[in-house]
């Protein structure tokens, strides 16, 4: 077969792609090993409509061609799945993720099989354009592929929270039944035993945006939420399942447009706890630009 | 959101819609507001007028 080494390398290219862009982290999504067999797989068919797709215009099947590009829409059942099962999960967890974080997860994991697809088209054009040298075309379309796959990869990045705001630890205490974390109210705690565990290992942090742009951001309540379960994720909070007055929860102050977290860490911990909040993500569905405005320039 | 219920000392601050519940002293007070709110797996909320509500979010 003319095309069998394009063919196979551009579909193994596609495949160590997404195998590349699949991350085990502290979220644990995807869940090994069944989440991970459902992506590479994914992958894998995604890295072959890419290779495909050279050896098919090269022999003038148009019809092929477009067949395959109508394949690559399937994908976006990747968003629908991914979306049903984090929403089918969310009941399952003690600080909710919120729909603006499931909705960024679910674009994501669609968004790299379209990136397996790329870099095993790149793999597959490199593969032909150099056919001429024979066997050794693999090693140029190897390195094409892995530059494709990381340059994609980092292009992909988000930013953190540590990126756009100055996290910092905030006193938190009491007035009347009010937990306050510095001078903003974070919520009505009615039970004295409730107060004295706020007392004794809560923490507060303040989250003080850089700028118009990460005020804007930070005031989706999609991010707000965010926050609160990432933390979670990461530090682990010290509530049971009924004990509702202790689901950290954070809140903005108008004024400057900064928030303010109330958080009962499993381990009292500042600095984990600063750390936590620098990592969590920026959601993409949360991001503002209102500089950009003819109006957001002329408040700034 | 919703008042579940409501706990309180004072008899005559307090009326309506939702199931009341009167406790003898502070005491009573908010152990009842504790149980109520495990059981009811909701949050309790002090008006700040020995009166309690046990609210869902």
């Amino acid at each position: 077969m003319k095309y069998s080494l394009t063919i196979i390398l551009a579909t193994l290219g596609g495949l160590l792609a997404r195998w590349y862009m699949l991350r085990r982290d502290y979220r644990q999504y995807p869940s090994y090993p069944q989440g991970w067999a459902i992506h590479l797989f994914l992958g894998f068919i995604g890295g072959m409509i890419g290779a495909i797709i050279v050896p098919a215009f090269l022999e003038k099947e148009y019809s092929a061609v477009s067949f395959l590009l109508l394949a690559a829409t399937q994908f976006r059942a990747v968003r629908d799945m991914e979306r049903s099962t984090l929403q089918a999960m969310e009941e399952t967890e003690m600080v909710k993720r919120g729909a603006a974080y499931i909705e960024g997860i679910a674009r994501v994991f669609e968004a790299r099989n379209y990136l397996s697809i790329w870099v095993a088209l790149a793999i597959a054009i490199t593969a032909e354009s150099l056919a001429g040298i024979g066997a050794w075309r693999i090693i140029p379309s190897v390195l094409v592929g892995a530059i494709m796959a990381i340059v994609l990869n980092q292009l992909m990045q988000g930013d953190r929270i540590g990126d756009v705001a100055q996290v910092e630890l905030a006193p938190l205490r009491f007035e009347g039944a009010f937990l306050m974390v510095a001078d903003l109210k974070i919520r009505n705690v009615g039970l004295e035993q409730a107060r004295k565990v706020y007392e004794e290992r809560g923490l507060g942090a303040v989250i003080k945006p850089h700028g118009p742009n990460a005020k804007a951001t930070l005031s989706n309540l999609g991010q707000m939420h965010a926050i609160a379960h990432d933390v979670t994720t990461m530090i682990g909070v010290y509530m049971d399942v009924d004990e509702q007055e202790f689901v950290p929860l954070v809140r903005r102050n108008p004024d400057s447009g900064n928030l303010y977290l109330a958080f009962l860490p499993s381990e009292p911990d500042p600095e984990a706890f600063l750390t936590a909040i620098r990592r969590v993500p920026v959601l993409e569905g949360a991001v503002r630009k209102p500089l950009t405005s003819a109006a957001g320039k002329m408040l700034d | 959101m919703e008042i579940l219920a409501i706990v309180t000392v004072e008899r005559t601050k307090v009326g309506g819609g939702a199931p009341i519940f009167y406790a003898q002293d502070q005491q009573e007070l908010t152990e009842l507001a504790l149980l109520l709110s495990r059981v009811l797996g909701a949050s309790v909320h002090d008006l700040q007028n020995n009166v309690l509500i046990i609210v869902r979010h």
